[in-house]
């Protein structure tokens, strides 16, 4: 039975050289399932109920579609960075996938910075709480959804960076980025179809 | 097979400290089927109120807001809290015997999906200590009487117990799911796992694609509820139906989340007491599929009278009928399992094919639901009631209790009493008939659910709710002489052996009663279907092994998985009464405790050979 | 020997037993129709029934048979039967015939789902009566006559009448066992429902809830009056005259314009927050089930949540004497 050695280049995937690597890596993607379906149900509901104003404000008065664009650049341009990280593991360069992920951490705080400016706006200009309508619940509950999901993420990837420091890239590690890289793929999927639905979608409806 | 270089240290915890650190997966087996079973009892407990005060006409024993609670704790703590977690308490101690590992994948998980499941029951039955009112509105809790017509925080504590709950719930089904894609024994195609097995992972990928549907629904009645929300409020423009398309495509696949593991105990027992093989294997794990699948297919049956409209209501009719097919399939595959054996008729087999025709009852009465024009009549009434009911005790309950005396021997090394088993299988079986028989025939004369009493004069109304109380008494004594069974039975000394039905077909009767904390020396070869009976005909007294003896490597206990249910414990009544600091208290726990999780290595310790019993097998 | 055949009789019989506690023969509810929609559902309901009484025949007869043959004898503990796989014609065959079966089922499912729907749909000319369900009582509008009523509803023998349901509050169902199925009375302008019930005798139906609203929810009762057609006119004319107020009723009709006016109109056409109360002296119950009599009438006034749990209407004995009280219920009696 071989041992994995971390400064060495005999496993390509230090993710997948372990049971437990492998348990992990699968098991994040049934839990992105799961993760699919209560997104799924929050589109659902938004879909169904966002022409319902209760003589409140529509998307096509709120939104601002510039901030929403260089929110998705934000958010995009983190995803790609955190690919780029994923390739600086599979090189074993423990340096480009601190630096990588850390990119991403800053883009995201951007994201969230201007996501939660969004929010006091909407409430201060136009009174758009979450007891305004039904569709300004089923607004706040889906993008807040995915907000406190970019918020988890970004607290994860950041503890992620400061282990690496201390642990270096592992079999034990390497799992642990390998699937946080999945998660934030998929909130920037997730963040595609908000983009579509709600903003575009709602801007235009 | 590499793994981490480091060596631990194992972490000695004794006693209860044991019990609550542990994340093997048999104490933690033996921890869902405890906690399961005193849920079933409380929940038991409800149902003879509630066919006490429906005795008698116009009856007083508990009032019209009591009765309205007792229906819905009876209904939601079992299915929730009974019913599942005890069908997971022999899931995790079962399944990694029956394909030959050592744990399930996330043994720590497995141990905060136990904790969160346990909490969140205690915090859907706080109501009781609270005296602030527990949830009324129906197992189904339906809006907007659930959200806006619902006081206190009796609906709070449903939306946000189950909530807590339910993620235990979905945790589990994670795990094992990756278990059984990822940790079976060498030669163990998924065409050679026992049926129990692919019962429970398409039983675990119902549960995470139901129940992350009911989280989002819980959190819609929360936020309705606590924030004010519109999803349910059509005054603002919300819908009610909403509510019920969300809970029923959870509620549907549910019932299969239910009634599949129980399928699959059959396919275990009725082989191994008919001495013969499971006839038509494959076409099981294919209805078994097709259930799972169908089973999303077809929750707007629950709707017929809501006002779909006809297209919807066919499709969804003709959807649900076709789920007969492949149930039909496994009925048959059983009785002719049976067919030219040898049967014997121990306990654990009595209710085993005590299931086939109770079940089949039931069974029969669904597809009459399922034409909807003739819902129109049934629906809401005591019909539906004397449908679920015989196929969830003729289904899930007999399937429960032909494991738990098929599979305590394996557990706890000593076998239950067969001639109190017995008479607990009549007595049960003659209740339940007694209890739930008539009540087909009181929904189609007029009497509908959930009435916490009804009108003098109305002809056999009367009697028939006598009768039916009367075989709700009867099942409680069977279901008192079982507990009595398993602690009279816990009292005795350890002797069963390995395979005490002497049949055993599945690896789990080839080692130890019960098994050692590492399960298997080895890990064992499995040569062909039935693994264990292949290697019995072979003549060997052991599995055959994949691997050399050596070290085994075993995870650490934690008190981290309690802790952080207890902090979720805490956040929950933090939102139930807007409190601030508990709900900050309660979260920054389980943040804490994540992050330690993280970042702390733990290896786990290495068991080494000269402490395994015995020699082992040359590989 | 007889032990072992008394071991197994008695509990055969004893299942027997019980199966027959469930045959008090009383033919009521949808088992008693009486109008074409409840007898077409009987009819699909029997239909299934023979279907399922079939499968269940052959699956009891295959594993009774199984279950009583294949015991195992004495020695035959070191013999292994025969480990047979499966049998491909058998499978087939019993997935074949279920298929079939469910064919024969759904056809006339279908039908039948359309068909009333269609009836339900089609509103142009026919006779549409409002239901709206609050918690716990129900209130008929007819639109055409321009009646406002509550708690008992009045049609004619052998027409077709829609019920448009909706709700006040939170979700009901409208069920009258004897006329046919159910629909839910839903809150919200989007999902009002239409029901399409006949009558095709006279009589008196009882009608339920069926769907947990609250407390009172088992106590939501009411009850649908098919009358033939000049009875009928009848009990319209009668309804748009109202009571009128003599010397002895003074004092009560007083106390209720004061106290009671507020929540119970009883101008035939207006609908009011609580059920209106024209012609209430000849409704038979009061609260959809208590009879209607003075005493009864008495108790309710004085504190309803007694008698009927969770009711929106407020206790008066604090609010009026036992006098006051008795002069309003001469006056309610009155209003025939």
């Amino acid at each position: 039975m071989s041992h994995a050695h971390a400064e060495g280049n005999t496993i390509d995937h230090l993710e997948r050289a372990t049971l437990e690597g492998k348990n992990k890596i699968l098991g994040f993607w049934i839990f992105l399932g799961a993760e699919m379906v209560i997104f799924g149900t929050l589109f659902a509901a938004h879909i169904g109920l966002r022409s319902e104003l209760n003589g409140g404000v529509s998307g096509a008065e709120i939104f601002s579609l510039p901030i929403v664009a260089i929110m998705t650049a934000l958010l995009l341009t983190s995803s790609m960075t955190s690919v780029l990280a994923i390739q600086a593991m599979h090189r074993h360069e423990l340096k480009g996938v601190a630096l990588w992920l850390g990119i991403t951490v800053l883009l995201a705080l951007g994201f969230l910075g201007l996501e939660i400016y969004e929010f006091v706006h909407y409430v201060h200009e136009y009174h758009f709480n979450i007891q305004q309508s039904p569709f300004s619940t089923t607004f706040y509950v889906l993008v807040g959804c995915h907000g406190t999901h970019v918020a988890i993420g970004i607290v994860w990837i950041s503890l992620l960076i400061g282990q690496l420091f201390k642990k270096g890239l592992t079999v034990v590690t390497a799992p642990k980025v390998y699937v946080a890289s999945l998660y934030w793929h998929f909130i920037d999927v997730v963040w595609v179809f908000i983009f579509t639905v709600v903003y575009l979608m709602g801007k235009v409806g | 097979m590499a793994h981490a270089h480091a060596h631990g240290h194992k972490k000695r915890y004794t006693g209860i400290m044991d019990w609550i650190t542990t994340v093997d997966h048999k104490k933690i087996g033996i921890l869902y089927l405890f906690a399961g079973l005193f849920f079933f009892a409380i929940a038991g407990l409800e149902a003879l109120f509630i066919r006490l005060q429906l005795a008698f006409p116009m009856n007083e024993v508990v009032s019209a807001q009591r009765f309205n609670e007792l229906i819905t704790m009876h209904g939601t703590t079992m299915l929730f809290l009974a019913a599942l977690p005890i069908l997971y308490g022999f899931f995790n101690y079962i399944i990694p015997l029956q394909i030959g590992a050592r744990d399930v994948a996330f043994p720590f998980l497995n141990s905060l999906g136990f904790w969160t499941f346990f909490f969140g029951g205690i915090l859907l039955n706080l109501g009781f200590l609270t005296g602030d009112g527990l949830p009324d509105s129906g197992w189904t809790a339906y809006a907007p009487l659930a959200t806006e017509y619902s006081a206190g925080t009796g609906m709070d504590l449903y939306s946000i117990g189950l909530q807590l709950s339910g993620i235990g719930t979905l945790l589990g089904g994670l795990n094992f799911v990756v278990t059984i894609v990822n940790m079976r024994a060498p030669g163990m195609t998924l065409m050679r796992m026992p049926l129990f097995c692919w019962t429970a992972f398409i039983t675990s990928i119902l549960i995470v694609f139901a129940f992350s549907a009911l989280a989002v629904g819980l959190l819609m009645i929360s936020f309705d509820r606590l924030f004010g929300g519109n999803f349910f409020n059509s005054a603002a423009g919300g819908n009610e139906i909403l509510w019920q398309h969300i809970f029923w495509i959870f509620g549907h696949p549910e019932v299969y989340i239910l009634v599949l593991p129980a399928f699959g105990i059959l396919s275990e027992v009725i082989p191994t007491f008919s001495r013969k093989r499971l006839f038509g294997y494959t076409s099981m794990v294919f209805a078994t599929s097709i259930i799972g699948f169908l089973g999303f297919m077809v929750w707007a049956h629950h709707m017929f009278t809501v006002g779909m409209g006809a297209v919807a209501n066919t499709m969804f009719a003709v959807a649900t009928m076709l789920i007969a097919v492949p149930t039909g399939i496994k009925i048959f595959n059983w009785i002719f399992t049976m067919w030219k054996g040898q049967i014997r008729f121990t306990t654990a087999n009595l209710f085993a094919i005590g299931f086939i025709p109770s079940f089949t009852m039931g069974g029969v009465t669904g597809v009459m639901l399922a034409m909807a024009a003739s819902d129109y009549v049934f629906h809401d009434t005591y019909f539906v009631v004397a449908h679920f009911h015989y196929v969830i005790v003729g289904g899930t309950v007999h399937g429960i209790f032909a494991a738990l005396f098929y599979w305590f021997p394996k557990m706890f090394g000593r076998t239950l009493n067969e001639t109190l088993g017995k008479i607990s299988f009549w007595l049960l079986v003659f209740g339940f008939n007694m209890t739930f028989f008539i009540q087909h025939w009181l929904g189609v004369i007029g009497m509908p659910r959930r009435v916490y009493t009804y009108l003098d004069g109305q002809p056999g109304w009367n009697e028939m709710n006598l009768v039916s109380t009367i075989g709700a008494l009867l099942m409680g004594v069977a279901v008192i002489l079982v507990v009595i069974n398993i602690v009279i039975t816990l009292l005795k000394p350890k002797n069963a052996p390995a395979d005490p039905w002497e049949d055993g077909r599945t690896m789990e009767w080839a080692i130890p009663s019960p098994p050692p904390e590492y399960n298997f020396k080895q890990t064992p070869l499995v040569r062909g279907l039935d693994a264990w009976w292949v290697e019995k005909r072979a003549g060997n007294k052991e599995m055959t092994p994949a691997e050399p003896v050596g070290p085994i490597h075993m995870p650490n206990g934690s008190i981290l998985p309690f802790i952080m249910s207890i902090g979720l414990f805490i956040a929950g009544i933090g939102f139930m009464y807007h409190t601030l600091w508990a709900t900050v208290g309660g979260l920054g726990i389980l943040v804490v405790c994540m992050i330690l999780r993280s970042l702390i290595d733990d290896p786990g310790y290495h068991i080494e050979p000269e402490e395994i019993e015995g020699k082992g097998v040359k590989a | 020997m007889v032990k072992r055949w008394m071991k197994r009789l008695v509990p055969l019989m004893a299942m027997m037993v019980l199966f027959l506690t469930g045959c008090d023969f009383q033919l009521a509810g949808a088992l008693a129709p009486k109008g074409p929609v409840a007898e077409k559902q009987l009819e699909l309901i029997l239909w299934s029934l023979i279907v399922m009484i079939v499968v269940l025949v052959v699956v009891f007869v295959l594993f009774f048979t199984a279950v009583f043959r294949f015991r195992r004898r004495r020695g035959q503990d070191h013999q292994i039967p025969e480990q047979i796989e499966g049998n491909h014609k058998l499978e087939a065959t019993w997935t074949i015939i279920p298929i079939f079966l469910l064919f024969i089922m759904a056809v006339p499912t279908v039908a039948l789902t359309f068909n009333l729907e269609e009836e339900a749909q089609a509103v142009e000319g026919q006779r549409v009566i409002k239901v709206v369900g609050k918690q716990f009582w129900w209130e008929f509008t007819y639109p055409e006559e321009g009646i406002v009523t509550a708690q008992e509803v009045y049609i004619p023998v052998g027409e077709k009448v829609v019920f448009e349901l909706s709700s006040a509050d939170v979700i009901h169902s409208f069920w009258i066992p004897q006329l046919g199925g159910k629909k839910d009375a839903n809150p919200g302008s989007k999902t009002i429902n239409y029901l399409y019930l006949q009558a095709d005798e006279p009589g008196v139906y009882k009608g339920k809830c069926t769907e947990l609203c609250g407390q009172s929810h088992a106590l939501m009762d009411f009850k649908l009056i098919a009358l033939e057609k000049d009875e009928y006119e009848a009990w319209v004319a009668d309804m748009l005259e109202t009571a009128e107020v003599t010397a002895e009723t003074e004092v009560g009709a007083e106390l209720f314009n004061q106290k009671c006016l507020t929540c119970h109109a009883i101008d035939p056409g207006m609908g009011s927050v609580g059920p209106n109360l024209n012609g209430f002296a000849d409704r038979m119950y009061i609260g959809g089930f208590i009879d209607n009599n003075a005493e009864n009438l008495a108790e309710w006034i004085k504190n309803p949540l007694d008698m009927k749990p969770g009711v929106t209407m407020p206790p008066f004995e604090n609010d009026l004497t036992t006098d006051e009280i008795d002069e309003i219920v001469k006056y309610l009696q009155s209003l025939h």
